[in-house]
């Protein structure tokens, strides 16, 4: 991608940034959408702003002939679209950096020799057409040019992107496209512009997916049919998503007064025999406490959606952490089991949010999927999902006469019943109760109902999802990353290409793998990556295992990692 | 049906000799007896409190979740299976302090669920502070020099959001309470009952006598449909009215709006794995 070489010429980096309203969106979902159907890989992933308009707001697009699926810092292609943009990604901008755009947008910055400026006169090929509004699908054609696809697949994605409008406006933006792809012929020829992707294998039978959305599948996949929340970022797409599903699949999706309302109806749901889940944020999870102690003492599933982002309090309320691991952990007065997801690939998601909902119901605990929002913003193609072996496990039972809802058993696991559903009663109290599930304060009772929760963890270890080991099995250095780094960490370790360095990945973060120490021992350089400033899962680690890592490789500035962040970070430790 | 299916038998009561609280649980089983309400197509919702205690002493489903939370629990219950009978039944303390955002909100979302309200302007299990009723000058531990905030009046606030059956009733009056008892329960929607109650303990002002002179029923001729007339009625302080004050029969019920009226409950839906394919398939193309 340099002036005359082409520097990786097979994985481009795109970035789209502009003020919020002025179509970046468009560009890339038409984008992304077009290459994928045309079997190229993508991945894209967006940092935004805290408001409806204005501010400073971009999107990476990467495009390679491999498989593509984390936050890069470089840049290759900029298309800034506003005259702060360029200020706004300065630090990610290098000499290899081309920004295609209007001379105006970029004003004395183009000739500073910061960046390698090209002239794209988007508006005046749009003004030309008709409208600058078409100027974003000239941008489209542009792109689509110079990463080498067929002018007729653009031109018919365009087509079908603007069916619903008038034949008016599809024709006129088809033009666009059209003249966008003549712009970048003349480019590449003129600037010596080179690009060279490969079609990815199979790319074209895949899906392109978000976290947010593999969440929400997942949850219909576990057989959700009631979700309850408050709007909250990054968590709300998974509540826009069931609610614009709702009607097809039976699910019942109401937004609540408040966090508290959205919890209280959560249980009362699984109570009557619904399946259901909220989707929240740290704040807003914070509210619902007190109800995450209600479902420990009533025994009652709960399924909890946590997309983190910065705190404390409001904290950046569009931006990423990893930082409400503990809260999650030690969240609810009182003493009672829970498990703890973080997936780290988008089909992650997918499976461990349909496995919270069966997991939820055998063992009567709140189970939490802990993503964020790097993680629910971002996308890229992955194989479809297998629904094969997949199966909602409903667990309750048909009631007899003498039903007791707190029976004490050998695992703990009291037989669920329903109220209606049988000729028994079901009584549920958040105070301890007796068998029967009335209040008591017998206090030899009380021991044996917090024996009674408490040894549900035992059948719950035999179902940890084991971490996951990337590399080979004789390292000596170890790297530990949990959730949503997955994707930015391998891609980082791949690049160092060390055959001495793995990487162990956790998809569950608690309860943990019983085999974590030993991997942990093996090694003799032991490093955690986490985006949090205290390594919130280093302590529990440590907690669980008694070893403390090494080295702790921490970013809490509201951004996600990047490959070469990690790539450096990881040399100047190993090096 | 007899009210005795309600019995739950030898029971150690939690609450005081004289507490209105007895009556009201004898008056409900009563109601629900005489609407062919069983112990097994009914959930008991309730908070904390004295009064939040009120399903331990009943044979049927129950739900005892947290202070102030028992509305939307209920809600979600009726949701997840319309063809209960739910009840959310608290103090005055738990309904309209803790819970007040949901008691409003309940009111707006109209539930076919019945919320009653043992309403005796006190705090009895935390031992006598002021509630969110209690009237101004009320003296307490905590209000040592009378309470001066104005007391919330939740018969106002109820029409004010057109709920659909809003009344009053009073525990020592068996008859009166048990037909107001029995129209919430037919009412079609969120209906609210809040039910005076002499504390015997904690409230040495609003006592049983005290009720008695200050209540009067609204008349035969009263029109419960008129909004405005409900509304004036209901912040009458000089004596207080009992009876139905307001019923709005036109407002659609929750049910009916999310497409759960008269359908099978959730626990019998499942997955239609065909349509989530279809639904991922998607995501090749669109989306």
């Amino acid at each position: 991608m340099a002036k005359d070489a082409a520097l990786r010429a097979d994985d481009v980096s795109i970035v789209l940034c502009g003020q919020a309203g002025m179509g970046i969106q468009t560009v890339e979902g038409i984008l992304t959408r077009m290459l994928k159907l045309a079997g190229y890989n993508v991945f894209a992933t967006k940092e935004y702003m805290s408001r409806v308009r204005g501010g400073n707001n971009s999107t990476q697009i990467r495009v390679s002939s491999r498989p593509v699926s984390a936050f890069a810092n470089r840049i290759d292609l900029l298309i800034p679209l506003n005259k702060g943009a360029v200020q706004h990604l300065q630090k990610r901008i290098s000499q290899e950096t081309i920004v295609l755009a209007e001379t105006e947008v970029v004003g004395d910055e183009a000739v500073s020799g910061r960046f390698r400026f090209v002239e794209a006169p988007f508006t005046k090929i749009a003004t030309d057409i008709g409208n600058k509004v078409y100027s974003n699908v000239v941008a489209v054609g542009m792109l689509a040019g110079l990463l080498g696809m067929e002018l007729s697949n653009v031109c018919d994605y365009v087509k079908q992107f603007f069916s619903t409008k008038t034949a008016d406006i599809v024709q006129k933006n088809v033009q666009a496209a059209e003249a966008g792809f003549r712009l970048a012929e003349d480019l590449a020829r003129r600037e010596k512009i080179s690009i060279d992707i490969s079609y990815g294998a199979n790319v074209k039978d895949q899906i392109l997916l978000s976290g947010s959305e593999a969440v929400a599948l997942g949850a219909i996949a576990g057989g959700c049919n009631f979700v309850s929340a408050y709007p909250m970022s990054p968590s709300t797409s998974v509540l826009v998503f069931l609610a614009k599903h709702a009607k097809d699949f039976g699910i019942i999706a109401e937004q609540a007064e408040d966090e508290i309302a959205a919890m209280n109806m959560v249980i009362g749901a699984w109570y009557a025999g619904a399946r259901a889940m909220v989707t929240t944020s740290g704040g807003g999870f914070a509210l619902m406490t007190e109800g995450l102690s209600l479902a420990g003492m009533l025994e009652m599933p709960v399924v909890i959606h946590l997309g983190q982002r910065p705190g404390p309090a409001t904290g950046l309320p569009t931006r990423t952490e990893q930082a409400d691991l503990e809260l999650a952990l030690y969240a609810g007065h009182g003493e009672f089991p829970r498990i703890i997801f973080a997936p780290g690939k988008i089909e992650d998601a997918f499976y461990l949010t349909q496995k919270a909902f069966n997991l939820a119901d055998k063992y009567q605990v709140p189970v939490f999927i802990l993503t964020d929002q790097y993680f629910l913003d971002s996308y890229y193609n992955i194989h479809p999902f297998d629904l094969s072996d997949m199966k909602v496990e409903k667990c309750f039972i048909k009631t007899q006469k003498d039903y007791k809802r707190y029976e004490l058993t050998d695992n703990g696991v009291s037989p669920r019943g329903i109220p209606g559903f049988g000729k028994g009663l079901v009584v549920v109290d958040s105070d301890e109760h007796d068998t029967q599930g009335h209040i008591t304060e017998d206090l030899d009772l009380r021991v044996a109902m917090v024996d009674k929760r408490l040894k549900k963890a035992e059948s719950i270890k035999n179902e940890i999802i084991p971490p996951e080991l990337v590399g080979p099995d004789d390292y000596k250095t170890l790297i530990v990353c949990w959730g949503s780094t997955y994707n930015v960490v391998s891609e980082a370790v791949r690049d160092l290409s060390r055959g001495d360095v793995s990487l162990l990945c956790f998809n569950q973060v608690y309860p943990l793998h019983g085999k974590t120490a030993d991997y942990l021992k093996k090694a003799d350089k032991t490093i955690i990556i986490e985006s949090n400033a205290t390594s919130q899962f280093g302590k529990l680690i440590k907690l669980y295992t008694g070893i403390e890592v090494d080295e702790k490789i921490l970013k809490y500035s509201g951004l996600s990692f990047t490959v070469e962040e990690i790539t450096e970070s990881l040399r100047s430790i190993l090096d | 049906m007899d009210a005795q299916v309600f019995d739950i038998g030898d029971t150690d009561v939690a609450w005081c000799p004289g507490c209105g609280n007895f009556s009201i649980l004898k008056i409900l089983q009563r109601a629900l007896a005489e609407l062919q309400i069983g112990p097994t197509s009914l959930v008991l919702v309730s908070g904390i409190g004295q009064a939040a205690k009120i399903p331990h002493y009943f044979r049927t489903n129950i739900f005892n979740g947290l202070h102030g939370r028992a509305l939307p629990a209920a809600t979600a219950i009726k949701a997840a299976d319309p063809a209960l009978t739910v009840i959310a039944e608290s103090g005055d303390g738990d309904m309209y302090g803790e819970g007040g955002n949901h008691f409003i909100h309940t009111i707006r979302r109209n539930p076919d669920i019945t919320n009653i309200v043992h309403n005796n302007m006190v705090y009895g299990l935390t031992k006598g502070q002021a509630s969110p009723t209690s009237q101004v000058g009320f003296k307490t531990p905590v209000q040592v020099g009378g309470v001066f905030l104005e007391a919330f009046n939740p018969l106002a606030v109820a029409i004010a959001l057109d709920a659909g059956f809003v009344a009053r009733a009073f525990s020592d009056d068996v008859e009166q309470t048990k037909e107001i008892l029995k129209k919430a329960l037919k009412h079609k929607g969120y209906s609210l009952v809040d039910i005076f109650q002499p504390c015997v303990s904690f409230n040495k002002l609003n006592t049983h006598q005290w009720f008695k002179e200050n209540c009067y029923y609204l008349g035969d001729s009263y029109d419960p449909s008129d909004r405005n007339q409900a509304f004036k009625r209901a912040t009458e302080t000089r004596k207080l009215p009992l009876g139905v004050f307001y019923v709005n029969s036109k407002r659609k019920s929750f049910e009916e709006n999310i497409g759960m009226q008269d359908k099978p409950p959730l626990y019998e839906r499942d997955l239609d794995t065909k349509q989530l394919s279809a639904l991922i398939e998607k995501f090749k193309s669109e989306n």
